[in-house]
C-alpha cells in the first residue's frame, strides 16, 4: 500500500464569483487568487484572515461548492476535477467539513443518531447493526451518551450540536476535515472543551484539519501551520508559533495589534487601544 | 466621578403567570461618569435583560421591578411611559450587536442620525442633518458631507456601528448602553470602535454600561467588570483587581478558558458543562453543578454577594464565606 503524506495539496488557486452587471458587461470578482497551501496527514493548517479575505472560499472550492478558476487541488495525491458536482463527488469520502453554526447544518427533523448515520448509509456498504455500533463508538468519542441517540438538534444545545456535526465529520474516516469557524457560536467556557476534544479526535484518528478561523488565539491552541489570508491572497504562511511571535508581513501585525488580551496583572488598558500601529484598515473607506 | 444611574434590587421575570421564574435577581448597576462598566457573561447569564430592564425596555412576556432604579434625581421606576419615552435616546443611549438590524435601510444615514434632535430637541431638518455631518466626522466618518446622504447598505460594518454611535451620542447622553456593540465585527475594526468609545466616554464625560460576553474585550476598555452567571452577578469590582486576583470559581474558569494569541495553553481548562440551561436551576449557586469546588450548601442556597477586598465582591460559600455564615440570608 502506497503510504501517502500529503493530504492536500493546493497549486494557485483561483476563485472567481461572476458578478451581475449586465449582459455585455460580465465583470468576475476574485475572491482567491493564486492561493498555495498543503495539509499533511494528522496536522493542522489555519488558515485566517477578516471577512471577504478570502479564507471560507478556499474551503468551499475544496469540497467543489466554489467555483475554480485556475490552479489545482489534490487530495491524498489525486487531481480533483475542475468541474464543482465532480468534484464534490470525488472528495466526500475523504474530506468532510464541520461548520459555524452547528444549528444551521443539523437537519433538525433527524435524530441525532440518524444524523450522524446518514454518511455511513450513503457512502459505505454498512450492515445496519454493524452502523448501530458505529454510532454508539463515534457518539463516545465526541463526548456524547447513548441518551443523546434520539434527540433531535432543538433539545440540544450549542456545544452539543457541535459535538454532534463533528461525529457526522468523522464518521467515515475522512483524511482532512475542513473546520469553518466550528467555535465562533459558541460560549467562551464551551468553546474550550471543543478545541480540546478537535485536539483529542485529531491524536487519536491521525486527522489532518483545515482550520478556517478569525481568532488568532484560537488558532494559537490548535494549528502547527497558520496561512494569513488579505484580499484574496496569502500575505504569510510558516509555524504557527513563528507567524504569532514575529509576523513579518505589515498586515500579520496589524491583525495582531489589534486583538483584545485579556491583560490580567496589569492595570493599564491594552495596547490594541492605545497604540496608534492598531488601526486596520476598514475596507469601504478606501 | 459622579453617580448618574443607580439601579439596585434588579429583578426579570419570564414565564406564564403559574409558573413564573426569574432571569435576573438580585442585579446592581451603579454608572459613574467618566467611566465603562462591562457587564460580561455567556448565554442565559441575564446580561441584556438587565441592560433593557435599565431603560424599562424588556420584551413582553417579562416583567421588572427594582428597588431603585434613579437617573440623576429623577426616578426612572415611577416614571410614566411617556416620560421615559422622552428619557430614551436623549439622557439614555443604546446601540446594539448587529447595526445593520438597527438602521433602517430605506433612509440616509443622515436622517437617521438626526431622528433623536428631530424627536428630542425639536430640531428643524435642516439643522438636524448639518449637526449629523458634525457629528459623524466626530465618530471618524471621512468626508462627513457627502456620508451623510449615502444608506446603511452602502457602508462597511465598521462604519455603520460608527453611524449608530454617532445617533446615539446626538442628544448628548449621559448614559450610553453597549450591548456587544463589536461582536460582529472584525477584530481591526473592532480595537477601532473600542477606541472610540473610549475616548467618547472621557472626552464627554459619558456613563458606559458595556454588555459583552468577551472579557478581552472588557478588560481593554472597561474600568469596573461585573461578571454575571444565571442571572446574578457572581464577581464585581475594579477590572484589575476582578482579572489580576479573580475570586470566584466562573470567573476564574473563564479566564482559564480563553485562548490567549500570546501563548498555547495545553490542554485549555475547560469548564465542564454548558451555559444554556442554567434557567432551569431555581436556587442554590447556579454554577454549583458545573463547579469543581462545590459543597453541599452551594446546591440549597444562594450564597450572598461578600466583599473579599475592598470594592472587590464575590459570591461563593467556598472562596467568600460571610463573615457571619449564621446570619446569611435564605434565598427566595
Amino acid at each position: 500500500m502506497e503510504r501517502v503524506s500529503t493530504v492536500l495539496a493546493i497549486r494557485g488557486l483561483t476563485v472567481e464569483y461572476p458578478v451581475r452587471a449586465g449582459i455585455l458587461n460580465s465583470r468576475r470578482h476574485r475572491a482567491v487568487n493564486a492561493v498555495d497551501l498543503s495539509i499533511q496527514a494528522g496536522q493542522t493548517v489555519a488558515l485566517v484572515g477578516e471577512s471577504g479575505s478570502g479564507k471560507t472560499s478556499v474551503a468551499r472550492a475544496i469540497v467543489g461548492l466554489a467555483p475554480l478558476s485556475a490552479g489545482s487541488i489534490e487530495v491524498n495525491g489525486q487531481a480533483l476535477d475542475r468541474h464543482g458536482n465532480a468534484r464534490l463527488r470525488q472528495v466526500r469520502r475523504t474530506v468532510q467539513m464541520v461548520f459555524q453554526q452547528p444549528g444551521g447544518s443539523l437537519d433538525p427533523r433527524m435524530s441525532v443518531s440518524q444524523t450522524i448515520a446518514e454518511p455511513l448509509q450513503y457512502l459505505t456498504k454498512m450492515p445496519a447493526n454493524a452502523m448501530r455500533t458505529r454510532v454508539s463508538e463515534l457518539l463516545e468519542l465526541v463526548g456524547l451518551g447513548e441518551q443523546h441517540r434520539g434527540r433531535r438538534p432543538r433539545e440540544l444545545s450549542g456545544g452539543q450540536r457541535q459535538r454532534v456535526a463533528i461525529a457526522r465529520a468523522i464518521a467515515i474516516s475522512p483524511s482532512l476535515v475542513i473546520c469553518d469557524e466550528p467555535t465562533s457560536s459558541l460560549d467562551v467556557s464551551v468553546q474550550a472543551q471543543i478545541i480540546n476534544l478537535l485536539s483529542r479526535l485529531q491524536q487519536e484518528l491521525h486527522l489532518a484539519y483545515l482550520f478556517i478561523s478569525h481568532d488568532l488565539g484560537v488558532v494559537r491552541q490548535i494549528a502547527e501551520v497558520t496561512a494569513v489570508m488579505h484580499l484574496g491572497e496569502i500575505v504569510e504562511t510558516g509555524p504557527t508559533d513563528r507567524v504569532l511571535d514575529s509576523p513579518r508581513h505589515e498586515y500579520t501585525r496589524s491583525l495582531l495589534a489589534a486583538v483584545p488580551a485579556v491583560d490580567r496583572d496589569a492595570a493599564t488598558s491594552d495596547p490594541a487601544v492605545d497604540r496608534d500601529g492598531a488601526s486596520g484598515d476598514d475596507p469601504s473607506l478606501a | 466621578m459622579v453617580l448618574v444611574l443607580e439601579a439596585r434590587g434588579l429583578r426579570v421575570e419570564v414565564g406564564p403567570s403559574h409558573s413564573r421564574r426569574d432571569v435576573v435577581r438580585d442585579v446592581s448597576v451603579l454608572l459613574y461618569s467618566g467611566e465603562i462598566t462591562a457587564l460580561v457573561g455567556e448565554t442565559g447569564s441575564g446580561k441584556t435583560m438587565t441592560a433593557l430592564s435599565l431603560l424599562r425596555l424588556l420584551p413582553p412576556g417579562a416583567t421588572g421591578k427594582s428597588s431603585t432604579l434613579r437617573l440623576g434625581d429623577v426616578d426612572l421606576a415611577a416614571l410614566p411611559e411617556a416620560e421615559i419615552g422622552r428619557i430614551r435616546g436623549s439622557r439614555i443611549s443604546m446601540i446594539f450587536q448587529d447595526p445593520l438590524a438597527a438602521l433602517n435601510p430605506v433612509r440616509s444615514v443622515g436622517f437617521q442620525i438626526s431622528e433623536p434632535l428631530r424627536a428630542h430637541r425639536r430640531m428643524n431638518g435642516r439643522d438636524a442633518t448639518k449637526r449629523a455631518a458634525e457629528l459623524l466626522a466626530q465618530v471618524g466618518i471621512p468626508d462627513p458631507v457627502y456620508n451623510v446622504k449615502r444608506y446603511p447598505h452602502e457602508l462597511s460594518g465598521g462604519m455603520r456601528q460608527r453611524v449608530l454611535i454617532a445617533a446615539a451620542l446626538a442628544c448628548d447622553p449621559d448614559i450610553l448602553i453597549a450591548d456587544e456593540p463589536t461582536t460582529a465585527l472584525d477584530v481591526t475594526v473592532q480595537a477601532q470602535i473600542l477606541r472610540l468609545v473610549r475616548a467618547e466616554t472621557e472626552r464627554r464625560g459619558l456613563a458606559v454600561l458595556l454588555v459583552t460576553h468577551d472579557l478581552a474585550v472588557a478588560s481593554t476598555i472597561a474600568d469596573r467588570i461585573q461578571v454575571m452567571y444565571g442571572g446574578t452577578i457572581v464577581e464585581r469590582g475594579k477590572t484589575r483587581d476582578v482579572l489580576g486576583g479573580p475570586n470566584h470559581p466562573y470567573t476564574r474558569g473563564l479566564l482559564d478558558s480563553v485562548p490567549t494569541v500570546r501563548k498555547k495553553l495545553t490542554p485549555l481548562r475547560a469548564i465542564p458543562g454548558s451555559p444554556e440551561g442554567v434557567a432551569a436551576i431555581q436556587r442554590g449557586c447556579r454554577f454549583a453543578p458545573r463547579c469543581a469546588h462545590a459543597i453541599e450548601r452551594c446546591a440549597a442556597v444562594e450564597p450572598p454577594l461578600v466583599e473579599v477586598a475592598p470594592g472587590h465582591e464575590s459570591r461563593c460559600w467556598v472562596f467568600a464565606p460571610p463573615k457571619d455564615v449564621a446570619s446569611a440570608p435564605e434565598s427566595s
